[in-house]
């Protein structure tokens, strides 16, 4: 039996199966969830950027009249984190308070304003700590440390690998190109401010509802942070409103809610501020990055040598795998016959940064695409052919070991360069005007779970009945992407149903089988693989029970237009809802799962599981733009986008992923930064967040948006379903250095830095009007002790995938062990 | 002070605030201290309209007040007394869903879904007022909603299409004031 | 979710009497029209009146009415304003000015007279309580030091209004009412250079009306520069109005800036430098670098000092070269990031 050769959902422009709840205001946020008796939570966060607590006296809020329970650090047993190798957070702060925003108590009352009334009457005393307020400060200053566990002083890690002699490649190079950028810090945005309830039935059991992109690490992290079986907790992720990454660590609120709702036996919720919002953070690290590239007379890449070092803010969240993200994707665009990375992630007393879309590549890629275009201008060649003669091969192996599937960079470059006209434009506009190329590629999904375990990434299930409805179920989360549409899609394509037919139920830790959570453009591949598992595996019941009732062969059996049919006699056929009455005739009760894992990754060598996936994406854009020359005001007038997808499931909302990208992309190219300022020492010791609110961090308006030129490339990848590749974070990062492009293109200065805003691009034509270098951007990258390197050879240089060497490394301080040496030491 | 004979609200006991919600006559007792989308959400159960930031920064909590759109984040609610006001909920015509609602629906105008319900009243009353709007015209009504899913541009896109379909249905747009 | 403190609140019917329970609630009332900048300032904590006299339900202050010039009620709306065929034809300027106000929804909220009393603004300021009480407060509210200049001794806290240069270079006056008293005054005689005492209202005075001159043979525009299309404040801009005598010369002008100190700048050396001269470029360029000149901004709010110095520049020269009649689309959409 077959599903028909010509889809009929997949490929198709349809309306999405949670649209007319979203637009009839139906959709339940979190905050939207209102519950009989339910008690309101505010947390009181710190004003110190860096501190011991001394003391923290709730008396007073507690006889607040309204207030139900105050709750401190040391109402919570233990440490979580998102990642195993830093599990350094705590629900409210104990010993110390590492940023401005840090919560170190909470009150729960009647209603929300009685719970802020009462946080004022909390006391808590304070020892003031020098802070960090960059990551050079934290090379520099091991004291204070913000965490015992860090690798030494307040550097929390440090890598370094070598995939060949770079340095022997590159002095042996025609050319050699060495570059350093900055890419300051930004957030997710998302307009919807994460919010929480927890609830504890009468029989014990627990709920979370939480706008989460992960519900399954925050089952786990509740469990670990409140010692309480995994088997007790239900995590219900609700429709996200907008993630972008920053709900995908488990949050103290989430955790401190659950605890409330223990001890006072009512629903407790959560809604947070906007400028809590940003407290929580978790988004892009700014990261300085040094380029070494070698060129030889041919116009192709020998060799390159990669130094980044991340600002990582207060905590460790995902910041380890960021850290390997700012390096372990360059070779998957252009090929390096030889590569090498150094990077150093260093603490500071900042709000935590971790993932945003394009998590830790955006910001080396933009290094790395400017570099490239400083490169074809040097050699004389067109920046798109140059990239054009350089890029890697689809089914390649990469240096680094990552495994290439399908590949489609190349079309993406010719299609932005016909769309844009750009042999006729490019170094051809007037002056004022300019245009610029960039590409990128980014992950289908990270080939490894956050925690080792040989089990599914995806798990889906199915339910078909006699009613004909079917029903499916999965814990990935819909955060606005489509990821209940895709699920949907899947399921109705393989059995031939309306999309509508079927009911999805995802993000439930009670209800659905585990998926590991909306992030790293997992859920299309995984979760669409699984999904096609589990449909076909019901289609094989019912086909077999549909062939023995009509007594047409298993194999001429046809599942479409919602029946089941002899492909050689369509006449003959059963209604799906018929056919499924007859499976479950046969079979008794209908049931089927599918599960998804990625392959095994080819790399061996430590470290080699972060940047394998299945399957990679890839982009190109091209910007088009205005400068004044008098002000460096930039007017961006046209972008043209090329996006290989593999297959678009749902080719509007595929669109709709690019075009966000694309406005993301430009909002951190143009305007978008989170920064932190000190006030003068002498009269503060503040560490504050410039701009918490909607209005001053600055992300684009209606009126901001230039005209987006889309063209979906669709080179199918054999790991995908349907051929399908990510389309949710790859589109955003050739835009930011498109733009840089353009901008040099236009008035002929290189803004090698993040946001390139009208300052800047002044300050560089100044530069270059008194006969300097028009250039605005940082000019050295720090002298790092880097540890010795893993040195994996090729594959062409006779490389099996591990290291070849076992440098020695010093072992991170266990902090459990660690903490309880200094209780000890301190009693 | 014997003379005035201001409507005074003491901060202290709850008002009786009498409005029209989507057409319905509503009485409700509110604290007078209260803005109109906490009143919407916590008192009269409304949440199809959000909050982003309660500041007046991001217009997720649009509704439309005697037909305009305004932000319910900064309105008092004691100042509805006596007028109209439409929600998100009030969009559909019983269960048909408005063209606009459709349109976004089919069109990717609404992503996550967050931003949706005040994009979606403020388009509403721009149609109401110009049946034919520009795209620059749809850009400006739209300047004061933000979004972070779509890059706007399917959502301008769902709006010329609406106006295609109420041209269509020959129905026009629903009217402002009941 | 963000929440208003506790307040009582009024909502007379007349002007007699908002003006009669302002002055006997003395300095813990406040009163509000559109709410838009007092809402906000409340949730963060930067403005706690007691009392909140709501004026939306005078009539009176919601009427437009055409005298020698034009009268616009305080409690009209930017809408109001906007939706004006005379404003647009007649006051460019302030239409100009009021059509780029925030956003559409906050131009439906928002009203003439709130607009010009605006409270000034600061990135010290503009924040919450609690980011505020991580800085140890400033000046303007519970605290000492200006953090923008910790020498100052005034609060450099920024005026932000739109409409309020526009209006004064059309030399619009205001009227001022209270239990007691009415009066009028120029606009530009309203403010004054100081982050906390920017108005000289008196705290028992409401403003009722704005007043505008006919129009006659003046021109005038209104140029904003901000980051976005929308939503923002303008980091810096700039009002220019002039009467032109028939052969195209200069009879009288008038140049504010605003965004660029505590209060709107009047620029009287510009206004000097322009009487009697045609708009030529040469005079255009003279006159723009002038505005540089006397132009102040200082650090605290978006984009810094020192480039806002040199776009006033670039900003003047568009807003002159409009005055001169010429067709300036193209730069306004870049600028303003649509066409107005």
């Amino acid at each position: 039996m077959s599903t028909r050769d010509k889809l009929s959902v997949i490929g198709k422009s349809r309306r999405r199966v949670d649209g007319a709840s979203k637009v009839s205001g139906q959709t339940k946020f979190a905050d939207d969830i209102v519950l009989p008796r339910m008690l309101h939570c505010k947390l009181l966060r710190s004003h110190l950027p860096h501190a011991n607590i001394k003391n923290v006296d709730t008396s007073r809020a507690e006889r607040h009249p309204g207030v139900k329970l105050v709750l401190t650090g040391n109402d919570f047993p233990n440490e979580y984190g998102i990642l195993p190798v830093s599990q350094d957070e705590r629900p409210l702060c104990k010993e110390k308070v590492r940023f401005v925003g840090d919560p170190v108590a909470a009150v729960i009352a009647l209603d929300e304003f009685t719970a802020e009334e009462a946080l004022q009457l909390i006391d808590v005393e304070y020892e003031e700590l020098a802070t960090i307020a960059d990551p050079l400060e934290g090379l520099n200053t091991p004291e204070a440390r913000l965490h015992e566990y860090s690798e030494e002083g307040n550097i929390h890690k440090r890598l370094s690998y070598e995939f060949g002699d770079v340095d022997d490649a590159i002095a042996k190079s025609e050319h050699v190109f060495e570059d350093i950028f900055f890419y300051e810090g930004c957030t997710h945005l998302p307009m919807e401010q994460h919010a929480a309830v927890g609830h504890i039935e009468a029989d014990g059991r627990i709920t979370l509802w939480s706008s989460t992109q992960c519900p399954h690490y925050v089952h786990r992290a509740i469990s670990k942070a409140l010692e309480i079986p995994t088997a007790r907790i239900r995590v219900i992720a609700t429709p996200n409103g907008g993630g972008f990454g920053g709900k995908t660590d488990p949050f103290n609120h989430e955790i401190v809610v659950i605890k409330a709702a223990m001890l006072l036996g009512r629903p407790v919720k959560i809604a947070l501020t906007r400028e809590e919002v940003f407290y929580c953070h978790r988004g892009r690290h700014p990261v300085l990055m040094k380029y070494r590239t070698g060129v030889d007379k041919d116009g192709k890449l020998t060799g390159m040598h990669l130094q980044t070092m991340l600002d990582g803010g207060a905590y460790g969240s995902y910041g380890v795998a960021s850290t390997f993200y700012t390096c372990v994707l360059q070779p998957v665009t252009y090929h390096l016959p030889r590569y090498a990375f150094d990077a150093c992630r260093v603490f500071t007393n900042k709000p935590p940064c971790g993932p945003k879309r394009g998590h830790g590549t955006v910001q080396p890629r933009f290094g790395q695409e400017v570099q490239m275009d400083k490169i074809a201008e040097k050699l004389k060649i067109d920046p798109a052919d140059f990239r054009l003669g350089v890029i890697e091969q689809a089914g390649a192996m990469t240096a680094n070991y990552l495994k290439i599937g399908s590949m489609g960079l190349a079309e993406c470059i010719n299609k932005v360069v016909e769309r844009s006209d750009w042999k006729n434009k490019y170094g051809k506009l007037p002056k004022g005007k300019g245009i610029g190329i960039a590409c990128s590629s980014y992950l289908t999904g990270a080939g490894n779970s956050i925690y080792w375990n040989a089990m599914p990434h995806s798990g889906v299930q199915l339910k078909l009945d006699r009613s004909g409805k079917v029903t499916v179920f999965c814990g990935a989360t819909e955060i606005g992407q489509g990821s209940d549409d895709v699920l949907v899609g899947m399921v109705a394509e393989v059995l031939g149903l309306d999309p509508l037919m079927i009911r999805c139920v995802t993000g439930d830790t009670d209800l659905t089988p585990v998926d590991l959570g909306s992030y790293s453009s997992r859920v299309t591949l995984m979760m669409g693989n699984a999904a096609i598992q589990a449909a076909e595996r019901a289609r094989d019941l019912i086909a077999e029970a549909v062939s023995k009732k009509l007594g047409v062969p298993l194999e001429r059996l046809v599942f479409a237009d919602m029946r089941v049919f002899d492909t050689e006699d369509p006449e003959l056929g059963l209604d799906f809802h018929k056919a499924v009455v007859c499976g479950e005739e046969m079979h008794g009760t209908l049931g089927t799962t599918g599960s998804y894992a990625p392959p095994e990754p080819p790399g061996k060598y430590k470290g080699s599981g972060v940047g394998p996936s299945p399957a990679y994406s890839y982009s190109a854009a091209v910007v088009e733009l205005d400068i004044d020359e008098l002000t460096g005001w930039v007017h961006v007038e046209r972008v043209y986008i090329a996006h290989d997808l593999g297959k678009a499931l749902n080719p509007v909302l595929s669109r709709g992923q690019v075009q966000g990208g694309v406005y993301m992309g430009l909002g951190e190219a143009l305007m978008e930064e989170q920064t932190f300022q000190r006030l003068p020492p002498r009269l503060s010791n503040a560490l504050v967040h410039k701009t918490p609110s909607m209005l001053e961090y600055k992300s684009l308006t209606a009126h901001d948006m230039p005209e987006v030129i889309i063209d979906l490339i669709e080179d199918p990848d054999e790991n995908g379903p349907f051929g399908a590749k990510e389309a949710g974070q790859g589109p955003l990062t050739p835009i930011i250095p498109a733009v840089a492009n353009a901008v040099y293109d236009a008035v002929g200065v290189r803004i090698d830095e993040v946001p390139i805003t009208a300052e800047k691009i002044l300050k560089a034509l100044d530069k270059k009007a008194r006969g300097g270098e028009g250039r605005v951007g940082p000019d050295k990258f720090p002298e790092i002790e880097w540890p010795e390197p893993y040195e994996v050879p090729p594959p062409w240089e006779g490389g099996d995938g591990d290291a070849v060497n076992k440098p020695k490394r010093k072992r991170a301080a266990k902090m459990h062990e660690m903490d309880k040496f200094k209780k000890a030491v301190s009693s | 002070m014997s003379n005035i004979t201001a409507l005074k609200r003491n901060e202290k006991s709850n008002i009786h605030l009498s409005c029209e919600v989507n057409g319905e006559a509503v009485q409700v007792s509110v604290a007078p201290y209260k803005t109109l989308l906490e009143v919407l959400r916590e008192d009269m159960s409304l949440t199809g309209t959000k909050h982003g930031c309660e500041l007046g920064e991001c217009g997720a909590c649009a509704v439309l007040l005697d037909g305009e759109p305004v932000l319910s984040c900064l309105s008092l609610a004691v100042d509805a007394e006596g007028r109209s006001i439409e929600t998100i909920e009030g969009l559909s015509d019983n269960a048909e869903l408005h063209p606009l609602q459709a349109a976004f629906a089919d069109l990717g105008g609404s992503q996550c879904g967050y931003c949706t319900p005040g994009v979606l009243v403020t388009a509403k009353s721009l149609l109401d007022h110009n049946p034919d709007p520009s795209r620059e015209e749809i850009k400006e009504a739209l300047s004061g909603n933000l979004c972070r899913c779509t890059g706007y541009q399917q959502i301008f896109e769902a709006v010329e299409e609406a106006i295609i379909r109420i041209g269509e249905s020959g129905k026009g747009s629903v009217e402002v004031a009941r | 979710m963000m929440r208003l403190p506790r307040f009582q609140y009024y909502a007379p019917r007349d002007i007699a009497e908002a003006a009669q329970i302002l002055n006997s609630e003395g300095s813990d009332a406040m009163v509000v029209a559109g709410g838009t900048d007092l809402i906000p300032n409340m949730k963060r904590k930067q403005q706690m009146p007691k009392t909140l006299i709501a004026l939306r339900k005078i009539d009176s202050l919601r009427q437009l009415t055409n005298g020698s010039g034009l009268n616009m009620g305080a409690g009209l709306s930017l809408t109001e304003l906007v939706r004006n065929d005379k404003i647009k034809s007649d006051y460019a300027g302030l239409w100009q000015a009021a059509a780029q106000v925030a956003t559409p929804h906050l131009r439906n909220m928002g009203t003439l007279g709130g607009n010009i009393c605006l409270d000034t603004r600061c990135s010290y300021y503009d924040q919450n309580y609690e980011w505020r009480k991580a800085i140890n407060y400033c000046m303007k509210k519970e605290g000492e030091v200006c953090w923008v200049s910790t020498g100052s001794k005034r609060c450099l806290a920024t005026s932000s209004t739109d409409t309020a240069p526009a209006l004064i270079s059309l030399g619009a006056k205001v009227r001022l009412t209270s239990a007691d008293e009415e009066r009028e005054l120029l606009l530009a005689d309203l403010y004054q250079d100081d982050g906390i005492d920017y108005l000289m209202r008196r705290a028992n005075e409401i403003v009722t009306e704005v007043i505008l001159p006919d129009s006659n043979n003046w021109r005038s525009t209104y140029w904003k520069l901000r980051r976005r299309g929308s939503f923002d404040f303008p980091v810096l801009s700039v009002a220019a109005a002039a009467s032109m005598a028939k052969d195209g010369s200069i009879e009288q002008a008038r140049i504010v800036l605003g965004a660029v100190s505590s209060q709107p700048l009047v620029c009287e050396k510009v206004d000097e430098f322009l009487q009697g001269k045609k708009l030529s470029d040469e005079v255009i360029e003279e006159a723009s670098l002038l505005c540089g000149k006397v132009a102040r901004p200082v650090k605290n709010t978006d984009f810094n000092p020192a480039w806002r110095k040199r776009a006033i520049i670039r900003i003047a020269t568009y807003a002159l070269q409009e005055l001169r009649g010429d067709d300036m689309s193209e730069q306004r959409l870049k600028i303003a990031r649509h066409i107005l």
